[in-house]
């Protein structure tokens, strides 16, 4: 075990303490009185794990591939299983991202939450503590237990706090999400049995028989394509997002949707790489679909919210075919698309928020013409849109570059598609930003109510203030970022760099030593007789 | 002697309130008594495992009766939730005041039946240890007091019509066993049975036949039927009894006779595995449209004796800790359930859906037992329902019973639309103005106990998961 693990050797269990602090504050807010020391409360214990978390790329070693920051306590040797936490270059900036935004989904709430506060600042550290536990557990139980320990408070965050179709939004977000789950835990127990191990990295390294690979892949797919979520499975995302409170899209949007890619790339290629190899092809073509199919459906949406999340599904469909792409390149471009997303996509739902909080409305027409009421607004919203379809300079671009970059050497067919994803993303953002920023050409919307209704006019005139000092503190350091990664991306290419082509080796070296399907032509057939036969010893044994 | 002492403790308790029943004690007299000596019996009985801990299994009465860890750690569990459904039903809101006495006394009867059961290893003294458990709570279930309801009398009778027919099934089971095989001793059977299993079909029926009334206790497919209506018509605290400790009871005894049927139950486990699949389905597709919590409750039971059916089906160790794990667990979450309708219900009466309505306002801390009780038996981690489901799950593809995993991996996402319906119920604001339920500082603390076990045997199982080894371990 040893050898996969760098242990930590800064004076605090840096780890496992981006876990407690939440917690411990998750258990201090009961105590608290009154909103206002809830709230800061709040904000103050997101802040800490953010500075805690720091030194994970300050002290971060960019030449090795191994688990660093690692900590190893003995939980259950019964059946031999390990509290084990570390983070490789795929999974340290997924954490910073976690421990980052989620600040800023406690002071876009600042105002947007009315009752309730003391739990909403309680759900949402628990959410954290769970949400950092997912990226950084090295071994599978560990992993499940917070991949849905997570459930709950993100249930709790759209059932109580969501809009008006929160019970419905809410149980299909659980039962979606419990349904993928359980198939994972119950390839997570196979994995058990086969191995005799629950660490992942163990668990990386062996080779297991194609058709047992076969099984593993499509019950970790069917998880992760639920949770990042892959057309056909996508339907739930909308319905939660829109009825999710601002905090509530926020933390799906940036941090939930990368459990998915996070999970292919930590289970599915290392683990089944034959099973992998074997289904690229329709795993491809599912992303483009849900690029394009995403795409189309922002089109035509005319509340933001959906709009925006429907993007999503386009933006994810970028991220699982830079993965399945298996190429360098590929991979890195969604790595980098995932944390583009998060930082982009979660910008532009707390600027949903914030006109929410004014006009009480998510429609794109009766949020139309801010640009001269609300300067400062546009502007970000611009900048956010921008990079949100990849706008070269910004973050968005890198992550699409690379994936396209990585389709049109595969095939000239994916690129093809792809790219009209791309422009598709443009066409709905441009009209998005058009519309809000500018009167709307047709004379629906804001005018004509202004024009009907002069004193209805008057009042929307009279709500619509500017952003104010948190506002803008929020944005403007989700701004930072998107030109930081969009002028200077390599500081993040090179943290993931050594674990990525470690992914990539593990990849090819578990193609060498399956008998089987690893080629294409024969290997399908002999593949698939080897189902068949698996599945008729299985109801022989029946 | 000092083997026996747990069952002379809960005889001595019944004879206590044997004796206050002659007399017009006051209700706090018998409350404290109630409390105070069965928590007497919890210590005596932790005592006896004590001493069984490190030695060789003991045989009483004509080796009819075996004292062995496992049959002290069952006694250990019965105990307990005796104590916890005598400290959760405070007051007794729901039963008839001038039977309080007897109720306590009926109470402390059934437990001592349980007990028996737990260490027979003969099967006339099985049946006899169940008729004394079944036949207290055939007299308590019509003790619920509520004005102008009647129906505790109907379930009453369900309850007697089916566990006389369950019993006579069971009989009529062991009468061919005895016929096959000369014996009613467990222990003289387990050797012939395999050469019987396979010579005479009928071995097979016979066996069936007498886990009939184990699964008439456990409410499993096809004795599930008076679950329903039993749990609705007694009153809470009473239904949370039997929603419990005579589950536990038939889990002993069916990992008992698994492990003396060892491989042949393989030649059955068809037959049980349909019984599983069959519970899970029915008992969780009925319960997504309950409105009564306790029907719901009682559905989602017929739903968990199906999953702890797979665990026993894998005739292992791990198995056999599995479901020794689970069933504890499940008492621990559905009795914190039962806690939470208690003290919903202000009267004593039935707790539906929209009463939980605003209970997060009216009292957090019963909607926070709610809802980790719930998640628990939707087994979601870190609790002791996640852990208990792994550990089945862990050893079900260990014996590659992948088939039935799969279905109770399916029935386990369906079960989380119910329990998530309780949940939503006790999040949602309530229309109406927040009415506090009160709560002294003993509920309170029975309530955060129910959260602490089920969090704290949830991420920390390997103590309990090795004293359930031990107890598997002796029988198999």
């Amino acid at each position: 075990m040893e050898h996969y693990l760098i242990h930590n050797t800064l004076n605090y269990p840096i780890l496992s303490v981006l876990i407690i602090v939440p917690l411990l504050g998750a258990g201090v807010t009961f105590f608290l009185k009154g909103d206002q020391a809830v709230k800061s409360w709040g904000l103050l214990v997101t802040l800490i794990t953010a500075a805690l978390s720091v030194p994970l790329f300050t002290n971060w070693d960019f030449a090795t591939s191994r688990y660093q920051f690692a900590e190893v306590t003995e939980w259950f040797p019964f059946l031999n299983l390990n509290y084990v936490v570390g983070v490789d270059g795929i999974s340290v900036l997924l954490v910073l991202l976690t421990t980052f935004v989620m600040p800023l989904c406690v002071l876009c709430s600042w105002s947007y939450i009315k009752d309730r506060f003391k739990e909403f600042i309680l759900v949402t550290l628990l959410m954290e503590a769970s949400m950092i536990g997912v990226f950084i557990s090295l071994n599978t139980v560990l992993f499940f237990i917070f991949w849905e320990a997570m459930l709950v408070p993100m249930y709790l965050l759209i059932a109580v706090w969501g809009g008006e179709r929160k019970d419905y939004a809410s149980i299909k977000f659980f039962l979606y999400t419990l349904l993928g789950s359980i198939f994972l835990l119950v390839s997570i127990v196979a994995l058990y049995i086969k191995t005799g191990t629950f660490f992942i990295p163990e668990l990386m390294a062996q080779n297991y028989s194609f058709s047992f690979q076969m099984w593993i892949f499509l019950s970790f797919t069917l998880a992760f394509a639920i949770k990042i979520p892959m057309f056909p499975f996508h339907t739930w995302l909308p319905a939660a997002h829109v009825e999710a409170p601002v905090a509530g899209s926020v933390i799906l949007a940036s941090i939930l949707l990368k459990m998915g890619g996070y999970g292919f790339l930590r289970f599915c290629l290392p683990m089944a790489p034959a099973a992998t190899v074997y289904c690229v092809p329709y795993l491809i073509f599912f992303s483009v679909v849900s690029i394009v199919v995403g795409g189309y459906l922002a089109l035509g949406q005319s509340d933001i919210k959906k709009l925006i999340a429907y993007s999503s599904v386009g933006h994810m469909g970028f991220v699982t075919l830079g993965i399945f792409l298996l190429s360098d390149d590929g991979i890195k471009g969604a790595m980098m698309q995932m944390l583009n997303h998060g930082v982009t996509t979660g910008a532009l739902f707390i600027l949903v928020g914030i006109i929410y909080e004014r006009t009480h409305s998510r429609e794109i027409d009766k949020n139309s013409a801010l640009g001269m009421m609300m300067p400062i607004y546009v502007t970000f919203l611009v900048i956010f849109s921008l990079a949100s379809f990849g706008f070269p300079g910004t973050n968005g671009f890198i992550g699409e570059f690379l994936v396209l970059l990585s389709a049109f050497k595969t095939s000239k067919v994916v690129g093809a598609f792809a790219i009209l994803g791309a422009i598709l993303a443009a066409a709905y953002m441009l009209r998005l930003v058009q519309k809000m920023v500018w009167a709307d050409s047709d004379g629906h919307g804001h005018h004509d109510d202004h024009g009907d209704d002069h004193g209805h006019g008057e009042k929307e005139h009279h709500a619509l203030y500017d952003l104010n000092l948190r506002e803008i503190g929020t944005l403007a350091f989700l701004t930072v970022f998107v030109f930081v990664i969009g002028l200077h991306p390599k500081p993040f290419l090179d943290v993931m760099d050594a674990s990525v082509t470690q992914l990539l080796e593990q990849v090819s070296e578990g193609l060498k030593h399956v008998p089987a399907g690893g080629d294409h032509g024969g290997g399908h057939h002999a593949a698939l007789r080897e189902m068949g036969q698996q599945i008729r010893e299985w109801i022989a044994m029946r | 002697m000092s083997l026996f002492l747990p069952e002379l403790a809960l005889t001595s308790m019944a004879l206590v309130f044997f004796f206050l029943s002659l007399g017009k004690p006051r209700s706090s007299l018998l409350q404290g008594s109630a409390l105070g000596l069965s928590a007497l019996v919890l210590v005596i009985t932790f005592h006896s495992f004590s001493l069984v801990l490190g030695q060789p299994a003991q045989l009483l009465f004509f080796d009819a009766y075996r004292i062995d860890i496992f049959s002290q750690m069952f006694k250990i569990v019965f105990a307990l939730g005796l104590f916890i459904v005598i400290y959760l039903g405070q007051g007794l809101k729901g039963v008839v005041e001038e039977l309080k006495a007897e109720y306590y006394m009926f109470l402390s009867l059934s437990t001592l039946g349980l007990v028996f059961l737990s260490s027979s290893v003969e099967l006339l003294t099985i049946v006899i240890s169940l008729e004394i458990s079944s036949f207290s709570l055939y007299v308590i279930i019509p003790f619920r007091f509520q004005k102008g309801y009647r129906q505790q009398m109907e379930a009453g009778i369900k309850y007697v019509m089916f566990g006389a027919l369950a019993t006579g099934i069971s009989l009529y089971g062991m009468s061919y066993m005895f016929g096959f095989a000369h014996t009613t001793y467990l222990a003289e059977l387990a050797p012939v049975f395999p050469e019987l299993i396979k010579t005479q079909p009928l071995m097979v029926v016979a066996l069936i036949l007498v886990l009939g009334s184990f699964f008439y206790k456990l409410a499993m497919f096809p004795m599930h039927f008076w679950a329903p209506d039993v749990y609705e018509g007694a009153s809470n605290e009473t239904a949370g009894f039997i929603a419990t400790l005579p589950k536990v009871g038939a889990v002993a005894l069916l990992l008992r006779f698994a492990s003396f049927a060892g491989v042949e139950l393989n030649q059955i486990t068809g037959i049980l595995a349909t019984f599983a699949v069959l519970s899970m389905v029915i008992g969780n597709l009925s319960a997504l449209v309950q409105e009564d919590l306790k029907r719901l409750l009682a559905y989602s039971s017929i739903a968990h004796a199906g999953y702890v059916m797979v665990a026993i089906l894998c005739v292992s160790a791990l198995g056999f800790a599995s479901a020794i794990y689970y069933i504890v667990g499940y008492l621990i979450m559905n009795l914190a359930c039962f806690f939470v309708i208690y003290h919903v219900s202000r009267t004593g009466e039935n707790v539906t859906m929209n009463d939980l309505k605003g209970l997060y306002k009216n009292s957090p801390l019963l909607a926070l037992t709610l809802v980790l009780g719930a998640f628990g038996m939707a087994g979601i981690p870190p609790t002791v329902g996640f852990m208990g489901k792994f550990f089945i799950f862990t050893s079900a593809i260990e014996k590659s019973l992948y088939a039935l995993v799969i279905i109770t991996v399916i029935n386990a996402g369906i079960s989380a639309y119910y329990y998530l319906r309780m949940v939503r119920a006790a999040f949602l604001t309530s229309e109406e103005e927040v009415s506090v339920i009160p709560l002294n500082p003993a509920a309170r603390l029975l309530g955060v106990l129910f959260i602490a076990a089920i969090i704290g045997i949830g991420i920390f199982p390997e103590a309990f998961m090795n004293l359930a080894k031990m107890a598997a371990g002796t029988i198999l």
